[in-house]
């Protein structure tokens, strides 16, 4: 297995020349923070110690020894109740937390970046902060201000973790089929069911787990508005503060699943007994539209994880492309053999990997400006206008960002051969980590589904428009100097975005509904794919800026040459994509279910 | 009691240096600087005599270009009290970087003095020597355990027969070695605190110091590629190559 050293160089040039440090630096909220390069450069490097030296080894005995279930509940694998030890010793699990909850208070492009470096080092690991962080948001946004003080402060340092307690067997996608009840009891309810898929459910890390559970109250209305988000601790916490008596709710199982082997999934069983002692979080009947507060920040993390486990992949690829001797040059027939990495279909795979990647953290971290302004800016008409783009794109982050982590987890395997597919080579274990990201927080399909049916047609495609023109709008600023990469990234520029503009009119056009669900997963990628190919074309115009000044230039020409590979060899995509967009569903829906 | 740590920044050590096409030194444009591994350890047993209620105050120094700030601001960050940046863009030699933090501990009367025993750039193994000899002072060079008396330092050092303890009398300079200590990890909290701790920049012409050179590097050059292996036939071969050849038997 392969270290991992974060990406710290590309991702300061993300922050700093595409995302717009300057701008969120310069929000009101961040005033005390005194937010800057300096602190970027900071902040990434000291993150980048813990990622490499403590969470990044133990990924692999992780995945090989795995979470197991005894009497007493869930065993973390080796050395993860130390790591998470120093993970919140270090004061990173608050890194975005308001400052009056104990966290730092850094902008979410901050946050995003260390999300990144905890998930290559380790995702089985870095899902545990990341479910917390989701309970925290919903605590933060729904919860009293009674439940806020007692229980953000221990989950904003870390000390309890949080969970989301969503799915049942019945439910998946579908929570209006939820079934777990809550009695009101007194001053609380008493809850009745079964949870499974919970992340991180149990464990002995920490004293305390808050889980955040969807169930019905007793005349709760059928369906999605008959559901009520409840808190409900392992241990009960006493008005002080301290911990009570263990509460009615336990892990009954864990699931073998093909990845994240070191992040328990457990089976959570709530009033085997008595009832499991919970509170009503919000308003009764409204917990979907608070989970889906929580879910909108989780799907956007998960996206993130796609970029972090295909950067991951990469390293192993290019390290080992490097290293691996085989075969001479194409054309040589005597001299000395070479690196694989002189061959030029591995040189295919690492530039592939490459671009996907640096376009993939482009727009991941534009996003994560996007929600900074949308949360701070004085201005309410601007955060509207920031918000929409973040709704809009959180579903193409997510959807995007983690088929092509899948892809290039793929093709970093293939990189190493038959070695490759040996466990020993670690090439595997990103494969098969990756391989949940388009499953969970809503498959790609619900992705799709969000970003065509419910964000295009919510403003009519008002937003999708306004990013249209925005990458129309920055093609035009791509002056051809010096030598043609900026001609070929413009053109090809150009041509993307007139695909994604035309697919949007097929989508917007109101023909049958279902053959719009048919290729909405065609129109997410195509989405993805040309804003991918935006921040790119972005990046490349920062880059030659730089390059003019003579600064880094081994950096920026790579930069430049990269761009311009995501628009000969990727953005091309864009192209077969509208094709079968504007093909329709008939075939996709033509075939009887008998005829399958 | 004040302790006075002196922090270089120098390419990290996860870089592979490579010198200047041109042979005027090793190339650090656009290469990623850190704190001289060895001066974090100083920096640690600085800090925890800290923690341990033994010292009341942690002065961390750079010297040179100002992103040396930096360097100074990760000091800060892991638990220094306050900085001090003598500023220049001139070369340092050892004996100038000695002479510029006499003229420093002259004005900031530390009890003690704790630098790496070397820097991983130039490895020259020289400034706390020579800060020592011209402070007049009693040096602990390459230090795996410091113990502070009252009035006193027992410092064992790693030599070539094996421990040495010597026992200083206060003020007095210790040098660290790699088994000193392990240097903790930064907590972000600690990275903000420290952007508001005291940072104070100096220049030499304010300490009266000259910082000439006195070594005139003629060339920097990447060492020769390590020639590739042969298998030899027979032991008899060997023998013949290692006293024919190599002339090594």
């Amino acid at each position: 297995m392969t270290a991992y050293f974060a990406p710290i160089r590309d991702m300061q040039f993300v922050i700093n020349e595409l995302a717009d440090l300057s701008e969120v630096a310069a929000l009101p909220a961040f005033a005390e923070q005194e937010v800057g390069p300096e602190l970027v450069e900071a902040v990434l490097e000291e993150a980048a110690k813990l990622a490499t030296e403590v969470l990044a080894p133990l990924n692999k005995p992780g995945d090989v020894q795995g979470a197991r279930i005894g009497p007493d509940g869930v065993v973390p694998a080796a050395g993860f109740g130390e790591a998470y030890r120093s993970f919140i010793d270090g004061g990173w699990n608050g890194i975005g937390s308001p400052v009056e909850h104990g966290g730092q208070g850094l902008p979410e492009l901050f946050n995003t970046a260390t999300q990144e470096m905890w998930n290559s080092a380790n995702m089985s690991f870095a899902l545990c902060p990341m479910l917390n962080a989701g309970a925290i948001e919903a605590i933060s946004r729904a919860g009293s201000a009674e439940q806020r003080a007692l229980y953000l402060p221990n989950m904003v340092s870390g000390e309890w973790t949080g969970t989301m307690n969503l799915t049942e067997p019945q439910a998946g996608s579908d929570l209006s089929a939820v079934r777990t009840r809550a009695v009101p009891h007194g001053d609380h309810y008493r809850i009745f069911g079964q949870k499974i898929f919970i992340t991180w459910g149990e464990h002995d890390m920490t004293g305390n787990t808050i889980h955040l559970v969807l169930a019905r109250t007793p005349d709760a209305p059928e369906g999605v508005k008959g559901i009520s988000l409840f808190l409900v601790p392992k241990f009960l916490v006493n008005p002080d503060g301290s911990l009570g008596v263990r509460n009615d709710v336990h892990a009954v199982s864990i699931e073998h699943k093909l990845g994240i082997h070191a992040s328990p999934t457990c089976v959570m069983a709530f009033g085997d007994k008595d009832g499991a002692v919970g509170y009503l979080v919000g308003e009764e009947n409204k917990g979907l539209a608070y989970m889906f507060i929580m879910m909108n920040e989780a799907r956007f993390k998960v996206g993130l994880q796609g970029l972090a486990i295909a950067e991951r992949a990469y390293q192993a690829a290019r390290e080992y492309a490097k290293d691996r001797v085989q075969g001479r040059p194409t054309g040589a027939k005597s001299g000395d053999r070479v690196a694989i990495i002189h061959h030029p279909d591995v040189r295919r795979m690492l530039m592939t990997m490459k671009a996907q990647n640096e376009a993939m953290r482009a727009l991941a971290y534009v996003v994560a400006m996007h929600m900074d302004l949308a949360r701070h800016h004085p201005d309410p008409a601007i955060r509207q206008t920031h918000q929409a783009r973040v709704d809009l794109l959180i579903p193409v982050v997510k959807g995007w960002c983690t088929e092509t982590g899948i892809e290039i987890a793929s093709l970093g395997l293939q990189v190493h051969g038959g070695m490759g597919y040996v466990e020993e080579s670690g090439a595997c274990q990103h494969l098969r980590d990756a391989r949940i990201t388009t499953i969970y927080e809503g498959t790609t399909g619900i992705q799709a589904a969000d970003l065509a049916g419910r964000k295009l047609n919510m403003d009519q495609g008002a937003a999708m428009r306004a990013l249209i023109a925005e990458i129309e709008a920055t093609a035009e600023t791509l002056d051809p100097i010096p030598g043609d990469d900026m001609a070929v990234i413009r053109d090809g520029l150009r041509d993307g975005v007139r695909a994604l503009s035309k697919a949007t009119e097929w989508m917007l056009a109101g023909g049958d509904p279902g053959e719009a669900m048919a290729v909405s997963v065609d129109y997410l990628m195509l989405t993805g794919t040309v804003c991918g190919g935006w921040q790119m074309a972005r990046a490349a115009r920062a880059a030659q800026n730089k390059l003019m000044t003579g600064e880094d230039s081994v950096f920026h020409e790579a930069k430049l040459v990269t761009t311009r590979f995501y628009v000969e060899h990727l953005l091309p995509k864009a192209d077969a994509l509208l094709r079968s967009i504007r093909n329709g569903g008939i075939s996709i829906m033509a075939l009887t279910e008998e005829q399958f | 009691m004040k302790i006075l740590v002196a922090v270089k920044r120098v390419v990290d050590y996860n870089v592979k240096v490579r010198a200047k096409a041109d042979g005027t030194g090793v190339e650090t444009a656009n290469v990623k600087m850190s704190m001289n591994p060895f001066d974090e350890i100083a920096v640690e047993e600085a800090v925890r005599m800290q923690e341990a209620g033994k010292a009341q105050e942690i002065v961390a120094i750079s010297l040179g270009v100002a992103a040396c700030q930096d360097t100074i601001r990760t000091a800060l960050a892991m638990g220094a009290d306050r900085g001090i940046l003598v500023e220049t863009d001139a070369e340092l030699q050892p004996l100038a970087v000695a002479k510029l933090l006499k003229a420093v501990v002259e004005k900031e009367n530390p009890d003690l003095v704790i630098l790496g025993k070397q820097a991983i750039d130039d490895d020259a193994n020289q400034t706390g020597q020579m800060l020592a000899a011209l402070l007049g002072w009693p040096q602990g060079t390459f230090a795996s355990k410091v113990e502070l008396g009252d009035g006193t330092v027992n410092v064992t050092r790693e030599i070539d027969g094996g421990l040495e303890t010597v026992a200083l009398k206060l003020p007095a300079l210790v040098t660290t070695d790699l088994r000193l200590n392990e240097p903790r990890f930064v907590k972000l909290p600690n990275i903000m605190k420290a952007k508001k701790k005291p940072l104070e920049v100096l220049k030499p012409a304010d300490l009266g110091v000259d910082v000439a050179p006195r070594l005139v590097t003629l060339k920097v050059q990447e060492p020769p590629k390590r020639q590739a292996g042969i298998k030899v036939g027979s032991v008899a071969e060997l023998v013949d190559k290692l006293r024919n050849e190599a002339h090594v038997i």
